[in-house]
């Protein structure tokens, strides 16, 4: 009854049905039915009904169809959040992961009856080790910073087995890292070193110096950098923390920019994760299911966690033996459907592909970058790679902040940059517009931009309390984190002598 | 490609507009030595047309559970999935959404998560549920992370009839912060009392059993809960099929103090083991310890209810390296499955479901163990898996099961060196009567 409804509030599926329907018919029983006393302990029974809706399936089609209207995905427009490479996801790609000999398959076949999803997943290690320029890979983290922690593992494995795990105590992070880093680091029993940047944007070789020593256990970082920026002297700060014993980690959130350009292993870098639901077109699914596989350099490859995916012969097997490894960091093998997905997206580029993506996304960022810089303040002026960062600092004058201009792009049909990140740019604004997009695209955001700030000076209150034309309008967060409303509860009845405000 | 728009004409234009001469000089500062002076070593681009045949000639040398009868659980389980659930997950609105960093605009992901979150809550009989995490070893992990923090303490207290994954994986993750799992042995296919009571003390972070537990078998959560609470320690449930908790005791009621799972069971695909969905509820009062999404209700400036990410400063995004977990990307999607799912199946849905699951496994285990050759490897109750002895060798009738377009149940050696003449069954409600009377006619054969 509610499907038509985008603005306003939306009826949630807890206030709709009735008792005693039903959304789904099983077949009727057809074992003999045994008395449930006698299957399951009294005391071990729910003595309770769940609270769960009461639907039928047309009324569960309207309210989920009903809520994807009030979303927004990158099917429906532009989708320039800096850092998470919201290109287009390939329909082909959806195709393939509802195979039924991929999406119905039992992680605990016995091994001749998955043949071909070893097959896949050994193929996939191999491209991603040649793309990363390393040997080994893992497939298993679920996600961007679940192969961080593992990768800081394997960094922590490394040092022990050279007699020097209680001695390397600390993993340098640049200030202008993803909020992951740090947090992975924490994760795996690191202290957390941050190093600041330089005038240029790359991290500052004078204070990294300064900060390394015998305690260094690694570096992460992500380049180019979350400023867009390519880190020029990345093979003197690899280095840097070789020559102290370190290793050092690549964020691959940015691998968008350098595909078939230039390698990881290449530059220095001895673990690598890539998000394979951003730089190899895997939906991101309105915040998961990634991936985030991680490749080492050679002598690495022993802590990779169990199993790994071998060959012998023409027979692809999982190998459990492995006497080194970190140990296991997720159930069963990964997100499979999701590298399936990469895996099609590799095999329709090829090489020459690949590298077109990455040319073009930085055609994209920088014909963007230039087209933007007469409304902004750019930080950082030089050629960017995939993304750049704008300040709107310039704006506060008239009393409108970036959120406010992130707001009324929604107004317009376009999904918000990612703001206020890097933390080292004041009232951020991170743009990435990826390869799939249309000079037309741009050029249209480019008019709209200029729209919104001619808006700003003609009639700042209307930026500053946008958006106007979402189902909802600006939602209050502070309230939502003093007073938390976590889990539907229903309402007490009106006449119930225990009613209160609540 | 077909997926960019650009043409030789645009990248003339574009190029112009930044000012290069070449799009080389937009890499320029790639110093010369790190340039990669080849093309990648990768196999030419296919046409949709060609990576089709391709990944269908891959797919077939897969065995699927359409084709195949699937007797395997142990984590991963073949329930009927509605043909909705494809369908609504497939509303590209939703699949090719970022997370829901601007609520205004993801209203959609953020209320099915806020539904999702109640439906988990209430499943499970806890206060409340976070957006999802990885699977259900990396809940348990997170959620033995939680107990930690919590309590000051560092031990975990996990029996060996716990998922032996769900163990490595918790293990794993405790020891990079120099906490410690302190196992203990089963008997009789559940974790004995006295043994547990043995091991907790005052380093006891938490006390975990999985409900039903690995092998099937029913463990006295009630009992456990009262030594972790006893000792001080918080008590974890792991749950590695949900649909379960239609006619079992849920965690909340039976004391818990986080009930961690695999959401899998709840309208999700087997995929070889993933995506699947980590689900992570607790009590009201670790709600600023619970890692990961959360979304939560509020209203926008004109009064009108709305839904936003909430309790950031837990994040990582946030609070970087003093964060409560590391998490980012999570199983969004499937958490929606999951809510679908159980919105079709409803209260008494998930009752049905569950029933049947109970009585068609306690068929077949009748059944199988009259068989000369089969025998429980214990007694006690069961819910929709158990355990059955062999004379014959389980790899090899695994195998020989493959024949007859059977996958048989999990070999335990894998897992449990002595139970090596064991294997573990699963019987969900996808199996019928003729497809159970035709295995046991194989293995009848065989024996």
């Amino acid at each position: 009854m509610t499907g038509y409804l985008l603005r306003g509030s939306f009826p949630l599926i807890f206030e709709q049905g009735a008792p005693g329907r039903r959304g789904y018919r099983l077949p009727d029983l057809d074992v003999p039915e045994a008395p449930l006393s006698e299957l399951l302990p009294e005391d071990q029974q729910r003595a309770d009904e769940p609270a769960l809706p009461e639907v039928s399936e047309p009324e569960v089609v309207r309210h989920y169809v009903g809520l994807s209207r009030r979303n927004y995905g990158v099917d429906v427009g532009f989708y320039p959040l800096g850092s998470c490479t919201m290109k287009y996801n390939p329909k082909v790609n959806e195709w393939a992961a509802s195979l039924p000999g991929f999406a119905r398959v039992h992680p605990y076949q016995p091994e001749e009856t998955v043949q071909g999803a070893l097959e896949l997943m050994y193929r996939l290690e191999r491209y991603l080790c040649e793309i990363a320029g390393l040997s080994r890979a893992t497939l298993q983290p679920a996600a961007g910073a679940h192969g961080e922690l593992l990768g800081l593992m394997i960094i922590k494995a490394y040092h022990e087995k050279n007699g020097q795990g209680q001695q390397r105590t600390e993993i340098i992070v640049p200030d202008s890292a993803h909020g992951t880093n740090p947090a992975s680091a924490a994760m795996c029993g690191y202290r957390v070193v941050e190093v600041k940047s330089d005038a240029r944007g790359g991290v500052d070789v004078e204070a990294l110096k300064a900060v390394v020593s015998e305690r260094t256990a690694g570096l992460m970082l992500t380049n180019p950098s979350t400023l867009g920026l390519f880190e020029e002297r990345i093979v003197e700060i690899a280095r840097i923390i070789h020559d102290a014993g370190g290793l050092v980690y690549y964020d691959g959130a940015n691998a968008n920019a350098i595909l078939g350009i230039c390698r990881p292993g290449d530059m220095g870098f001895d673990i690598v994760h890539f998000n394979l639901h951003k730089t190899f077109s895997t939906p991101h699914g309105g915040g998961g299911p990634g991936a985030g596989p991680i490749a080492v350099r050679e002598d690495l490859a022993r802590f990779l966690p169990v199993p790994t995916v071998e060959r012998r012969g023409d027979r692809y097997y999982l190998d459990y033996d492995r006497p080194d490894a970190v140990g296991r960091i997720k159930g069963f093998y990964g997100n499979f459907g999701v590298l399936v997905r990469a895996y099609t997206y590799i095999r329709m580029h090829g090489p020459e592909g690949l590298k077109a993506v990455s040319e073009q996304a930085v055609i994209n960022a920088n014909y963007l970058l230039r087209r933007l810089a007469h409304l902004f303040d750019v930080p950082y002026d030089r050629h960017c790679k995939h993304e750049f960062v704008l300040s709107g600092r310039r704006y506060k004058k008239q009393g409108v902040r970036t959120l406010d201009i992130a707001k009324r792009l929604l107004d317009y049909g376009i999904h918000a940059p990612t703001i206020y990140f890097p933390l080292i740019v004041d009232e951020a604004i991170m743009i990435e517009p990826t390869e799939t997009e249309s000079k037309e695209t741009l050029d249209e955001f480019v008019r709209i931009m200029e729209t919104i700030v001619r808006e700003i000076e003609e009639d700042p209150e209307l930026v500053r309390t946008a958006p106007h034309n979402m189902p909802v309008r600006r939602l209050d967060e502070a309230r939502a984190a003093r007073q938390p409303n976590l889990c539907w509860c229903a309402p007490v009845p009106v006449d119930s002598p225990s009613s209160s405000d609540t | 490609m077909s997926f960019t728009p650009m043409t030789p004409a645009d990248r003339e234009a574009m190029l112009a507009a930044i000012g290069v001469a070449s799009v080389d000089e937009l890499f320029a500062d790639i110093p010369a030595a790190i340039r990669l002076d080849r093309p990648l070593d990768l196999p030419p681009a296919m046409a949709e047309a060609e990576v089709r045949r391709h990944l269908i000639q891959l797919a077939a040398r897969n065995a699927d559970v359409d084709r195949y009868t699937c007797f395997l659980g142990a984590g991963a389980y073949d329930h009927l999935i509605p043909a909705a659930v494809g369908q609504l997950v497939s509303r590209s609105e939703f699949y090719t959404s970022y997370t829901p960093y601007q609520p205004e605009i993801t209203q959609g992901v953020l209320q099915a998560t806020y539904e999702y979150q109640t439906m988990i809550a209430a499943l499970t009989g806890m206060d409340l549920a976070n957006a999802s995490v990885y699977d259900g070893a990396t809940a348990l992990a997170e959620g033995a992370l939680v107990a930690c923090a919590h309590t000051g303490r560092d031990q975990v207290v996990i029996p060996a009839t716990v998922h032996p994954e769900y163990r490595q994986v918790t293990s794993t993750y405790l020891r990079h912060q120099g906490l410690e799992v302190v196992e203990v042995p089963y008997r009789d296919g559940v974790t004995p009392l006295d043994e547990l009571k043995a091991r907790i003390g005052s380093r006891t972070a938490a006390v975990v059993v999985q409900q039903p537990n690995f092998f099937g078998g029913i463990e006295d959560a009630a009992a456990v809960a009262q030594l972790a609470h006893e000792a001080g320690a918080l008590f974890i449930v792991a749950v590695a099929d949900p649909l379960t908790l239609g006619l079992l005791k849920p965690p909340g009621a039976a004391g818990a103090d986080i009930a961690a799972g695999d959401g899998q069971a709840l309208g999700n695909n087997l995929s070889f083991g993933g995506p699947h969905l980590g689900f992570l509820a607790v009590r009201q009062q670790l709600v600023r310890r619970i890692p990961g999404r959360i979304a939560g209700a509020t209203v926008d400036r004109d009064g009108t209810r709305g839904f936003v990410l909430t309790l950031q400063t837990r994040e990582q995004h946030i609070r970087r390296e003093k964060a409560t977990s590391n998490i980012c990307t999570n199983q969004a999607l499937n958490a929606i499955a999951a809510a679908v799912y159980l919105s079709l199946l409803g209260k008494q849905g998930v009752r049905d479901v569950a029933h049947q699951c109970l009585q068609k496994a306690h068929y077949l285990q009748r059944a199988m163990v009259a068989l000369p050759g089969f025998a429980p490897a214990w007694d006690g109750p069961f819910f929709h898996e158990f355990v059955v002895r062999t004379t014959a060798d389980p790899e090899e009738l695994t195998q020989r099961l493959l024949d007859h377009q059977i996958i048989g149940g999990l070999p335990l050696g894998r897992f449990y060196p002595e139970l090596a003449d064991c294997m573990l069954w699963c019987v969900t409600e996808s199996r019928t009567r003729e497809e159970m009377d035709r295995l046991v006619t194989v293995l009848e054969g065989l024996s």
